[in-house]
């Protein structure tokens, strides 16, 4: 069925079942893979995308619920990659593997939205929901503090 | 330093690599149209841009912003303005086996003298062209440079006349001070591509006519499918195919598992599909498998005497009639790498061609054993390294390629083959599970005059060859057999343990077990005899000297492939560590200040790392890690950050096995499913700062990737000690039996 959604600023119909979750729908029908699979179950946060500006897990989210609503992915994040999280992640040096850090960055930017100074239990509780397994938490958190307003 | 440009000129073990810097040799004919191709690894192309081909695999270490900088230091050119290309598996890289921490310390010298050939080439052309000896010429900034004459020719303007030239017999290494990027904080390469989710890991590439697979696999090793019932699954929307995979035969080795895949348009359909599969299994042999029996059954065998692996002296004579005998028993679980990426693999196999795209830390492995999977030469299969969404060792397996090539021949179409979490944590290459006795002599004044370790874990053998029962030197190797130790007496010996499912490596593999009984008995030891952790850790590595396989005990020392000519043990390096990291813990005063620390201390591939966590209870009285010191001696460090980097990520990965990890079979299945029962370390407890000091050197370099993971349980639950009193011998902590 068409199912219509705004995605990174554009309206667009989507040919998909409505309880399939919108992580496959982004990364299978359309093509936007910076949001990753990691465990399905919404216990990692790999999948982390907004929904009308709120972090959801798009593994457990059914396309149907974002009908009519606005997603952001990573790619959508900021038009030229310089969302001030990417810039303090880059000079950080954060990523490793890399392949948790768009889930990272997106639960970090709905943290910012609502709580521009956050401090680090903010911080933490926010994030706690992103898995790194290369361990890159303490740059993270520096990170996030950088791109905060102080 | 002069090195030979052919096989003879090139250190020992690494001749392969040396196929690919002579291969310029084939273009001096000129058929290389203008482009300068000095080796494999190095193409100046009409536009004069200077692309480096990295051969090993990137999975977080960061070696894509280290060897290629590598390369382009030693032949002048500007590390910024390099492209960087990923190199398919090919032996005429020379080694591509991205584990065992090697990238750097094997590869240091060659990539250098992979660049100083293609520089030597340069000046030879630019030397031709303005008429001068090449002696006073020299490259700097993608351009060689006439000190004298006061003149620069780019690279975009030799590198045709170089590229005709033969490849020179000799060349020399710059001297190490003329290297301007090595050592220093490297830019982070591929950080924009991560941020902005440009980077393509195997699941990100999509070919027309794709169909995704997902397989049901056998829940016990070689298990078979009985019989199974698919009118459900090609039921579901998106669903096309339905295909039986060979059952498994020993040895496990690096094969598919078995089993039936769903093949769909695309992931959601593929799991629902599987999700829908009624399969009847046949448990076979190992459907009896349960591992807190099995490690039972390793610790009786540890309680008795086994196979002598390392003696000296009379351990069991002193032991016998010693003043006082200290016993303990350690037991590490089964791990699992949950690698934040699950395996992916994407295949598409033609009647003679085979094409894939891994998340592989091992292409020419995953080359060769797709090749003989599908029954084609090599030369037919290219293996495309995507970036691996971390490998931890797991991805230098390839039975999920093979699954992609199996499944793509047969539904005639590309396929990619998404392995889930579950699939990722219950059908492994598993960090083994381990029993460990020690026993230490005291003699009437405190002093240890024997030790006993007695060891018993499957060994990564066992999945190659089943009947292998006991560790490999090289598996003891890892702080057991290469421990230095100041005691007179010492005795190692192994006990009998077949394997039982698939053993593997795991981020620094067998140390991670051996350094965590090794460093909790030695503080366990100080606190009998009343002393000081380290002082008692000091004294029984003993005064600084270089150890031989005579002091130890052992016909030789496998030294992680090194001679110990070059990378002696050197208990000196050891001292400095611990020196340094205690020191900058604030060891002295801590007790005085009631802050709770615990050292550990190891070498493992060919590096030195002390560690000193210190902890206290969270509100729930819970173990909390509040900060670490890392102190790492790895010799000469090539990129500063990442180096940094990979301490810091060693540090939560320790963290993960001490409070957390645990892989338990029942029925020869996997208990644990996803993240909910196997947890990792989460940013809520994380410490407010990990400390590393990276000791200064020029020595040759070790490894970094996984020598920091070793030291870290041990050092975390000697301070749970110093905090509680609690000395933990079973990981993780949650598995403990503590007192109430």
């Amino acid at each position: 069925m068409m199912i219509k959604v705004t995605i990174n600023g554009a309206l667009r119909e989507v040919d998909a079942e409505p309880d399939m979750p919108v992580l496959w729908v982004l990364r299978d029908l359309l093509g936007l893979t910076g949001t990753k699979y990691g465990c399905g179950e919404a216990l990692c946060g790999a999948c982390t995308v907004h929904l009308d500006g709120e972090a959801v897990r798009a593994c457990v989210t059914p396309i149907r619920r974002a009908e009519g609503r606005a997603l952001t992915t990573i790619e959508g994040l900021s038009p030229t990659g310089e969302h001030p999280l990417q810039k303090a992640w880059t000079e950080l040096g954060v990523p490793q593997c890399g392949f948790c850090q768009a889930g990272q960055i997106m639960s970090a930017a709905a943290l910012l939205a609502v709580n521009p100074s956050p401090s680090d239990e903010d911080i933490d509780r926010s994030l706690a929901g992103n898995i790194c397994r290369c361990g890159t938490y303490v740059r993270i958190r520096a990170a996030v503090k950088k791109a905060a307003k102080p | 330093m002069s090195f030979e440009v052919t096989r003879r000129g090139f250190l020992a073990g690494l001749s392969a690599a040396t196929a690919g810097l002579a291969l310029g040799v084939r273009f001096a004919d000129g058929s290389n149209k203008g482009l300068f191709i000095p080796n494999a690894f190095i193409q100046i192309g009409h536009d004069g841009i200077v692309v480096i081909t990295c051969h090993r695999s990137e999975m977080g270490q960061g070696i894509r912003s280290s060897l290629p900088v590598l390369i382009a230091d030693e032949m002048g050119a500007d590390p910024a303005k390099i492209v960087v290309r990923q190199g398919n598996g090919d032996p005429i890289y020379g080694d591509q086996n991205t584990d065992g921490s090697t990238s750097i310390r094997n590869f240091y010298e060659v990539m250098r003298m992979v660049g100083a050939v293609a520089r030597t080439m340069l000046i030879t052309a630019a030397a031709q062209r303005w008429r001068v000896a090449p002696d006073g010429l020299t490259t700097k900034m993608d351009a060689v440079i006439d000190p004298a004459g006061k003149r620069s020719l780019p690279f975009a303007e030799v590198a045709p006349a170089a590229g005709l030239l033969p490849v020179p017999k000799t060349a020399m290494l710059r001297p190490r001070a003329e290297l301007v990027h090595v050592g220093t904080e490297l830019p982070l390469r591929d950080g924009p591509a991560y941020v902005t989710g440009t980077a393509q890991f195997a699941a990100d590439i999509k070919l027309p006519n794709m169909l995704v697979a997902v397989i049901a696999r056998p829940p016990a090793l070689f298990g078979k499918v009985a019989k199974f019932d698919s009118a459900a699954a090609r039921a579901v929307s998106g669903v096309r195919q339905i295909v039986e995979l060979p059952a498994l035969t020993p040895p496990a080795d690096s094969k598919p598992l078995g089993g039936v895949a769903v093949l769909a348009d695309h992931t959601w359909g593929a799991m629902r599909g599987r999700a829908k599969l009624a399969i009847e299994w046949d448990a076979g042999p190992n459907g009896s498998y349960d591992s807190d029996e099995y490690q039972k059954l390793l610790l009786a065998a540890v309680r008795q005497p086994g196979l002598v692996q390392r003696t000296t002296g009379d351990a069991e004579k002193v032991l016998a009639s010693t003043a006082r005998v200290i016993e303990a028993e350690y037991l590490v679980p089964h791990l699992v790498h949950a690698p934040m990426e699950p395996p992916a693999a994407l295949a598409t196999v033609t009647d003679d061609r085979a094409e894939l795209w891994v998340c592989s830390q091992d292409p020419q492995g995953a080359r060769e054993d797709v090749a003989k999977a599908l029954g084609m030469p090599e030369a037919n299969v290219t293996i495309h390294v995507t970036f691996l969404g971390g490998g931890f060792g797991r991805k230098s397996i390839p039975d999920f390629a093979i699954e992609a090539a199996l499944l793509s021949r047969a539904a005639k179409a590309p396929v990619r083959v998404q392995w889930t979490r579950e699939d990722e944590i219950r059908h492994a290459y598993y960090h083994t599970v381990s029993a460990q006795h020690l026993t230490a002599g005291l003699d009437a004044s405190g002093g240890v005059v024997a030790w006993r370790h007695r060891l018993a874990y499957p060994s990564i053998g066992s999945t190659f060859a089943p009947n292998t029962v006991h560790p490999s030197a090289g598996e003891l190797g890892q702080g057991v057999l290469d421990l230095p130790l100041a005691i007179p007496n010492v005795r190692v010996e192994t006990g009998s343990a077949p394997g039982r499912i698939r053993i593997g490596w795991l981020r620094s593999v067998c140390n991670i077990q051996q350094a965590f009984a090794v460093q909790s008995f030695i503080a366990e030891l100080a606190h009998t005899t009343n002393r000081d952790p380290r002082d008692m850790l000091m004294t029984i590595l003993g005064t600084a000297r270089m150890v031989t396989p005579a002091e130890q005990g052992v016909a030789k020392l496998g030294n992680y492939g090194a001679s110990l000519d070059k990378h002696p043990i050197d208990v000196a390096r050891y001292h400095r560590v611990i020196e340094r990291v205690t020191a900058a813990a604030k060891w002295e005063t801590a007790k005085a200040s009631g802050r709770a620390l615990g050292l550990a201390v190891h070498r493992s591939f060919l590096s030195y790392i002390a560690v000193v966590a210190e902890v206290s209870r969270n509100p729930r009285g819970e173990l909390r890690v509040d900060e670490a010191w890392i102190a790492a001696d790895a010799g000469t460090i090539i990129n500063v950050d990442r180096a940094r980097a990979q301490l810091e990520g060693a540090f939560i990965f320790g963290m993960s096995a001490a409070l957390h990890g645990a892989i338990t079979i029942k029925d020869g299945a996997v208990v644990q499913r996803n993240f909910r029962d196997y947890p990792v370390v989460r940013m809520t407890e994380v410490p407010k700062q990990i400390h590393v000091d990276l000791v200064p050197s020029e020595g040759p370099p070790g490894g970094i990737g996984e020598p920091g993971v070793p030291p870290v349980a041990p050092a975390i639950m000697n301070a749970w000690f110093a905090l509680t009193g609690n000395r933990v011998r079973e990981l993780p902590l949650v598995r403990a039996k503590l007192p109430t």
